[in-house]
């Protein structure tokens, strides 16, 4: 029973994908229930297994087999233990959530059975990752989730820019999984296995040498910050806003640019052979997330916001990573898919109800109008910002603590640099989110026609997930980091405790919080002086870091150039200039045989008693 | 030696004599009497193995090859005669446009 059930949890959302196309052909409106009933069915399916993990570590099925060759065995298996647990109760649960929206937000679009199947095909990529047994599966999964972004993000594809963005989404993934082929080639070299959980092993990661598995750690990071969306690769992620919101809020924020912190985690053993690792992935991550962080101060796009900050939120489960707390990084994983898709959806509804405009310059004052969205954007940016006692305060609170305890010989001594970095950057994202909620929510409305709340369907599950952004972390911090202590190296328990703890934890939060409300609404004059103090930072920030400059000088013209050279020079002398040569000998042949075509009838002649002397001297019997 | 063998060396001449002259001459109902002559010493040769093995297979062959030799000389002055009517000449030296 259990085996049918873990199979239909793969299997639910691909028929889905399909019916709801088909169906979708013949009525459009089928498509949306169609896919939701699918994640609908895959989610009672996943919890109903959670529930059964209490008898059971782990549940495993062999959907068919795959490769087999000489004595090497790789089935189709699929693999259910806590981590997959949380991930797949995350991927189906906000899953379901965003499908119910989308009804709502794709209702007048012409192509809807269209964004349903990719949207379901993506949930059973999504899960096949996170279910996968080892590591060729999760790879069926990881370029499944990466092909069906680029499919969403290029979803109007007749706009030339937006289908640029799924292309440049598509070809940055590639070098992070370039990483990952290189990480399987490693291990299964040194280990003769790609299993998951024979890789979390120590015995059989004691056979990796050492400069083998830095390698492998450094190659499995390189995956994760292709799809995480880390430096120097997480430019495709705020270009990838091209695609539908609800696209952005279950791709992009929710599920799949976690799958780089879910891969770190599954294969801690690996990720932690070598202590320079996690240090090189610790200090990454601090970059991205003030990066990230810093341009988010300045974007004007809605959007754009949440896209940098997502970046940077991501930057901070790394940071939990880097110090070895896998299940701090899974936490903030879970909270940031509640408020994170929230915000997504939020900023989806007031799109939709400012008749597609984005710009935050020509919002303001949505209070008003949409007074539902307004309290769960409100809700979810009180989470972000780490206010006791929202979702957000106890998984970026327990990352906070965790940098302090770092057993990593390479950052013991930076333990106080990095944690001042940190809360300088929560301080950040608290600034950042509450400006965006000013431009958008109070003062008076700037843009023109008349906002309108949007309609239930659409109302309700952004409320819903506003709820878990408020009592998520409440409910899950007592028991989530004991919960994943089987699969997950254990942590040490944090002091989350009283209302004193709560003040102060929540601190960098509330003082990024009020000195936004100071500039934006207090003292707006305030707000012109400081921009003329800083006005060289704010041309950084608006410039993106020029991360897209830097990676087109230093990588894509030299790989340009380099395509030149090949088409040009290697082209044109080596292949071209092959074939003239073949060419040039077959014409010399020629010119040279067709002589014996005299166009006299005596050649000839001579010709066929020569050809019948010879025949006659090779085969009559009698010599 | 036995006095049939005698007619297969004549064929073997007239063969050869023929051969010599498709390979030599250049006038084409020369030539065509060339091959007239080839055919009819395999004529030959074909009857006296017909004799020499007692049975009649040879004999039922040389009508063939007289029947085909007759349509091939329909058609083989056929062609000398449009031959003849386009170039003014029968001399295959003349008429080799054909080649490459």
């Amino acid at each position: 029973m259990e085996d049918i059930r873990l199979a239909l949890i793969v299997i639910a959302p691909l028929i889905g994908a399909v019916a709801s196309y088909v169906f979708g052909r013949v009525a459009p409106k089928l498509s949306g229930g169609i896919a939701s009933a699918a994640v609908a069915v895959s989610l009672f399916n996943v919890v109903s297994l959670w529930q059964g993990l209490g008898a059971q570590e782990s549940f495993s099925f062999i959907l068919s087999s795959w490769l087999s060759f000489a004595d090497v065995q790789l089935p189709l298996e699929i693999y259910f233990d806590k981590l997959s647990a949380v991930m797949c109760l995350v991927v189906t649960g906000v899953g379901l959530l965003i499908h119910l929206y989308s009804i709502g937000y794709m209702a007048e679009d012409e192509s809807r059975p269209r964004f349903f199947a990719y949207l379901n095909l993506f949930i059973a990529s999504m899960l096949i990752l996170v279910l996968g047994k080892s590591l060729p599966v999760i790879f069926i999964g990881w370029e499944g989730v990466g092909l069906c972004s680029y499919l969403l993000i290029g979803f109007w594809y007749t706009n030339p820019d937006f289908a640029s963005a799924g292309r440049k989404a598509f070809v940055m993934n590639r070098i992070g999984d370039l990483g990952f082929i290189v990480a399987m080639a490693i291990l299964y070299h040194a280990c003769g296995t790609l299993d998951v959980i024979a890789l979390s092993n120590p015995k059989i990661l004691a056979r990796i040498p050492s400069d083998l598995g830095y390698i492998a750690g450094i190659a499995l990071f390189l995956a994760a910050t292709g799809k995480s969306a880390q430096l120097p690769l997480f430019t495709w992620l705020p270009d990838a806003m091209a695609g539908p919101t609800p696209v952005s809020a279950l791709i992009h924020a929710a599920t799949m640019v976690t799958a780089g912190i879910y891969l770190m985690a599954r294969m801690f053993g690996v990720v932690g052979l070598d202590p320079l690792v996690p240090a090189i992935i610790l200090w990454t991550a601090l970059a991205t997330s003030a990066v990230a962080a810093l341009i988010a101060i300045s974007q004007n796009d809605i959007k754009k916001v949440l896209a940098y900050s997502t970046v940077s939120q991501l930057g901070f489960m790394f940071l939990a990573v880097g110090v070895g707390a896998y299940s701090v990084a899974l936490f903030h994983v879970v909270t940031h898919a509640f408020f994170k898709a929230c915000l997504f959806m939020s900023a989806g509804s007031v799109i939709h109800g400012c008749h597609h405009e984005q710009d935050m310059r020509r919002m303001g004052g949505l209070a008003r109008s949409m007074p539902l969205t307004c309290l769960s954007y409100g809700a979810a940016t009180l989470a972000i910002a780490g206010i006791a006692p929202f979702a957000g305060y106890f998984s970026k609170h327990a990352i906070l603590e965790s940098l302090a305890h770092t057993p990593n010989i390479y950052l013991h001594s930076f333990s106080g640099v990095i944690g001042l970095a940190a809360t300088a950057i929560a301080i950040c994202t608290a600034f950042y989110m509450t400006r965006s909620f000013i431009l958008t929510f109070m003062g008076s409305y700037r843009g023109e026609g008349h906002p309108h709340e949007a309609p239930m369907i659409m109302t309700a599950p952004v409320l819903l997930l506003a709820a878990l952004s408020v009592a998520g972390g409440l409910v899950l911090n007592p028991v989530f980091f004991h919960y994943l202590e089987g699969p997950l190296p254990p942590v040490q328990e944090h002091a989350s405790g009283g209302v004193i703890g709560f003040i102060f934890g929540s601190a960098p939060g509330l003082f990024g919080i009020l000195a936004a409300y100071t500039l934006f609404v207090l003292v707006p004059t305030l707000k012109d002086q400081v921009r003329k103090v800083l006005w060289i930072g704010e041309k950084i920030s608006a410039g993106k870091f020029f991360v897209d400059e830097i990676l087109e000088v230093t990588v894509i013209a030299p790989v340009r150039a380099l395509s030149v050279v090949v088409t040009q020079v290697l082209d044109r002398s080596v292949s071209l200039g092959s074939g003239e040569a073949i060419g040039g000998i077959s014409r010399a042949v020629g010119e040279l045989t067709c002589r014996a075509t005299t166009g006299q009838v005596s050649t000839y002649v001579l010709w066929i008693f020569a050809s019948a002397a010879l025949l006659l001297y090779v085969f009559l019997p009698v010599r | 030696m036995d006095p049939i063998v005698s007619y297969l060396g004549i064929a073997c001449v007239l063969f050869t004599i023929g051969g010599i002259g498709l390979c030599l001459r250049r006038n084409a109902i020369v030539l065509f009497m060339c091959v007239e002559m080839m055919l009819n010493a395999v004529n030959l040769a074909f009857v006296a193995f017909s004799k020499i093995h007692g049975n009649l297979d040879g004999q039922i062959a040389v009508f063939f090859v007289m029947v085909i030799a007759a349509a091939e000389s329909a058609i083989g002055l056929a062609i000398i005669l449009a031959v003849f009517r386009t170039h003014s000449s029968i001399e295959t030296t003349d008429a080799a446009e054909l080649k490459w």
